[in-house]
């Protein structure tokens, strides 16, 4: 029953054509309010030197808006290019294998020797374990010529299950004091955010964005199926290829920032597809990036000034994703 | 020029398509017929790049098909596949003008803007333009992805059973205008039919196929027999003409002992 209140209020709103003027006009509302949003993030209630608190504030506001728009994209791209919008890079084990190449590296080498190690190099092998990862993904997704959105989920899930036990059995092997200090790099808040890794992981989404710009409207034709990008002279496989290195490199960028953030991805890009009203990627990763950056700072003040910080962000998120994912789901089997 | 040597399809062990080799020469309509499963759509994918083949080459032009970037090739041909699906909600509108992406990149131009409304107007789309196709009949989606692939504006078009779920009004119609497209812009049609008496109006030679390679080629009036009919289809079937033309009468037989004729 409501259920089938809420899948009608969805549609409906969802089938409100875009006149063109919609999609920039829900860009503008959001981009107000993330302003809105950041300077009382910034300005609420200083105190002490000013410096300091806004050049720590200025940081967390940085973690998050970097980790909103990364995973927001990365969700984008991986729905595009799948053409479902269930998925997320989440949910094909890509954040859990983050974590498990930080842990694996820390009982290897020894948690002090592996933080010792240069953050920027750090990241940079990271990411290159990742693009490894996403090459491989690409020869199953793509390799065959059926791909079956149920075993697509299927594989994700499993392989990210075994990422995630990996980790888990690496983390009870190891000596007590490690596993604290290695607890707190992975599943570092926005509180403790490293400077240098700030900064490596703005320039990758940097580079990214500007790598993936002139792609943006081949997306377009992606989004509507393989065979009409192909037709509509789009090459598809290359087009593939490059979001895949786009989506392990965003969420090397998210997971090292803050660890994994199960289901943000997926319920700010569905949310971006419904208020835009479109699904092309001049207006849904902006949509999307803003939702998320909104919804993570906007959570966090919450959490700091009214809960005193008693709950994660994260939990919160994956509360509320995670319903609202088995609400798309119920959706997607009434069809 | 289309020509193919060669061309080999295998779903594992099966060969859908067994070493085809053809040449379609510029201009004309060139129809494709043959029974279900006989490798008509495998094979129209694979000139249209999007199915892979194991063996053998397809040109277009002299470019090969799967080495020729495929912006270049988007403007000189484009295909309709037999089953069409849209993995995002579009409005007709919305849809025919992708038919313009070779051109515009996504951009569209005034040029671009009069070729959509043209195609719409063509095939009575009009009064749904604004409307997603998901909420259309059959064949009023057919007619709009007929609408995008004529929009691409191209010297090749592959169709794969276009008149699917047609009506009769659309269904001439539309034939009308592939013939014409030929005839007057003097373009490579390539048409997969189901219905052999719409090769025998509108098509300049039919080739037919079974079980994966080409058993008949040749003019209408060469193919549509009912010797080749009974080979091609494994069905007697009363051929008789009409207007100059063979028909096949192939509608009738079915019931014929239900009136005692036999
Ligand atoms: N993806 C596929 N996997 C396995 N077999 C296939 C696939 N697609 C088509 N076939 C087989 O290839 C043969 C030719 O199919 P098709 O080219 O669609 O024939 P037609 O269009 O002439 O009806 C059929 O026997 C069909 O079952
Ligand atoms: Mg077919």
């Amino acid at each position: 029953m409501l259920v089938d209140r809420w899948r009608t209020a969805l549609a409906v709103r969802g089938r409100g054509i875009p006149d063109r003027g919609r999609p920039v006009l829900v860009l503008v509302l959001l981009g107000i309010l993330l302003a809105m949003v950041t300077a009382l993030f910034m300005t609420y209630d200083l105190k002490g030197s000013l410096d300091f608190a806004l050049e720590l504030r200025g940081r967390k506001v940085g973690g998050m808006l970097l980790v909103g728009f990364a995973v927001a994209y990365a969700a984008v791209l991986l729905h595009t290019i799948t053409n479902n919008r269930i998925l997320t890079p989440s949910l094909m084990g890509f954040d859990a294998l983050f974590v498990l190449i930080q842990t694996g590296a820390a009982f290897l080498f020894g948690t002090l020797a592996f933080l010792a190690i240069d953050v920027r190099l750090r990241f940079g092998i990271e990411v290159g374990i990742m693009l490894a990862f996403a090459a491989i993904l690409y020869r199953l997704l793509f390799g065959g010529e059926n791909r079956d959105l149920f075993l697509l989920v299927l594989a994700g899930i499993i392989t990210g299950t075994v990422f995630s036990s990996l980790t888990a059995l690496i983390m009870r092997v190891l000596d007590p004091n490690e596993f604290l200090t290695l607890q707190d790099l992975l599943f570092a808040n926005f509180s403790t955010v490293n400077r240098d890794l700030l900064l490596v992981s703005a320039a990758a989404v940097v580079v990214i964005i500007v790598a993936t710009r002139p792609l943006l409207g081949q997306l377009d034709a992606v989004a509507i199926g393989r065979e009409h990008a192909i037709n509509l002279g789009v090459n598809h496989r290359a087009v593939v290829r490059q979001c895949l290195v786009a989506i392990a490199v965003l969420v090397s960028v998210s997971t090292a920032l803050v660890g994994p953030v199960a289901f943000l991805g997926l319920l700010v890009s569905n949310m971006a597809y419904q208020l835009t009203g479109t699904f092309r990627h001049r207006y849904t990763p902006a949509a999307a990036g803003m939702i998320a950056a909104i919804a993570l700072i906007g959570g966090q003040f919450i959490l700091q000034e009214v809960f005193a910080s008693v709950v994660r962000l994260s939990v919160i998120i994956s509360f509320i994703g995670g319903i609202y994912f088995i609400l798309l789901l119920l959706r997607e089997a009434g069809r | 020029m289309i020509e193919l040597s060669g061309v080999t399809k295998r779903y594992g062990p099966n060969t859908v398509v067994n070493s085809v080799s053809l040449t379609i020469p510029g201009g004309g309509v060139t129809a494709l017929v043959g029974p279900n499963g006989a490798g008509k759509s495998s094979l129209l994918s694979m000139i249209g790049r999007l199915l892979p083949m194991d063996e053998g080459e397809i040109r277009v032009d002299g470019l090969d098909v799967s080495r020729i970037a495929g912006d270049v090739l988007a403007k000189k041909l484009s295909i309709l596949r037999q089953e069409n699906q849209v993995a995002v909600r579009l409005t007709v509108k919305e849809l025919v003008e992708f038919g313009r992406f070779p051109h515009s990149r996504g951009r569209l131009t005034a040029e671009d803007g009069r070729h959509v409304e043209e195609a719409i107007d063509f095939l009575e789309l009009a009064e749904f333009a604004g409307r997603p196709i998901d909420r259309l009949s059959g064949g009023q989606r057919q007619r709009a992805f007929i609408a995008m692939v004529l929009c691409q504006d191209t010297d090749y078009v592959l169709l794969d059973e276009p008149l699917n779920n047609l009506d009769m009004r659309h269904a001439s119609q539309t034939m009308g205008l592939i013939r014409r497209l030929a005839t007057e812009l003097n373009k490579t049609i390539v048409i997969v039919l189901h219905d052999i008496n719409f090769a025998s109006y509108h098509a300049d030679r039919v080739v037919a196929m079974k079980d994966g390679a080409i058993v008949a080629d040749g003019t209408p009036r060469e193919i549509i027999t009912g010797p080749s009919m009974a080979e091609i289809f494994d069905l007697e079937v009363p051929v008789h003409s009409y207007a100059d033309r063979p028909v096949a009468a192939y509608f009738a037989i079915g019931s014929r002992h239900l009136h005692g004729q036999d």
